[in-house]
């Protein structure tokens, strides 16, 4: 072997022991396309249950006003039972992966991609959640996209980097959400359910198709 | 010849290079994340941290949780700045032969 390979090798080895070192790297491709599979039935849900109304308007304050706030309680369970959904699919592709890869499902990379990952999550929710007291229902839809987008670019650094493009999309479409309020399912249904299924079949092609 | 010269001695083992490249980028690894990122016996990576500690590439702290003994590993500045030369080192050498 020349030295100029054993050099490149080198290299190679120095940057593959720096990543699994540092980053959360079993995360599965399956993973983004269970989750957006799940976000799907849900917008389908929420859509239905919205159609329903006979209202002509996507104006969840509007129809909300005419037609009670029960229908605000069932949209709050199809959310709560997607999200419930979403991640538990996830998260068994991911533990299938990290089981083939040999890597601990709850060691030192996973923890401080969650936490990463949990911090603009959560404040985003509270946030939510208040405006949500306060009878602002306009934001609702565009905050989940860019808090969840804010909270996948910060834990990029901790696990396979192309997820940040993933929240480069999400954070753009809750930024045009912005400007076309009352659209907000189809925003959600685009950026939850679209782009994590693109996301997922890509890293799914780039990194785990050759080594079934 | 200053290209080999570049290449240090203590990091020309793929063991030792895994070791530091996992100190570089944490603050702090203990003795047995280290293992299992290296797939290696206890004894054989005692020996690759001992020869790191000996060349002042590497500090132990030795501590403990509950009541076992927790060994942790960091880079010193000294070796931060060998293993970084080492790597100008290696890139030197792949551009030069092109």
């Amino acid at each position: 072997m020349s030295e100029q390979q054993q050099s490149l090798e080198d290299l190679q080895h120095i940057k593959k022991m720096m990543e699994r070192s540092s980053r959360f790297i079993s995360l599965s491709g399956l993973s983004g396309i269970a989750a957006g599979i799940c976000a799907l039935i849900g917008a389908w849900f929420a859509w239905n249950r919205l159609h329903r109304t006979q209202s002509e308007t996507y104006d969840l304050v509007r129809i909300i006003t005419t037609n009670g706030a029960e229908i605000l309680d069932e949209l709050f369970w199809i959310a709560t039972y997607t999200f419930i959904g979403a991640f538990i699919s996830a998260f068994f592709f991911t533990y299938l992966r990290s089981r083939k890869d040999r890597v601990p499902m709850f060691g030192k990379t996973t923890m401080r991609l969650l936490w990463n990952v949990v911090i603009p999550m959560a404040v985003g929710g509270i946030f939510l959640i208040r405006m949500m007291y306060n009878g602002e229902f306009e934001l609702v839809a565009p905050g989940c996209l860019i808090f969840y987008g804010l909270a996948l670019v910060n834990g990029s650094k901790y696990t396979l980097g192309e997820i940040r493009y993933l929240g480069y999309g999400m954070l753009a479409l809750g930024i045009m959400n912005l400007f076309y309020v009352g659209y907000g399912l189809y925003f959600w249904a685009m950026g939850f359910g679209i782009l994590h299924i693109a996301y997922g079949i890509t890293m799914w092609m780039k990194y785990e198709r050759n080594s079934n | 010849m200053s290209l080999i010269e570049g290449l240090n001695k203590i990091f020309d083992n793929r063991i030792r290079l895994g070791i530091m490249s996992a100190l570089m980028v944490n603050e702090e690894v203990n003795f047995n994340e280290l293992k299992e990122l290296l797939d290696i016996t206890d004894g054989n990576l005692a020996s690759h941290l001992k020869s790191l500690e000996e060349s002042g590439s590497i500090k132990v702290q030795k501590g403990f949780i509950g009541r076992k003994t927790n060994t942790t590993y960091s880079v010193t500045k000294a070796g931060e700045k060998a293993f970084k030369a080492h790597i100008a080192a290696l890139e030197q050498m792949i551009k030069s032969t092109k």
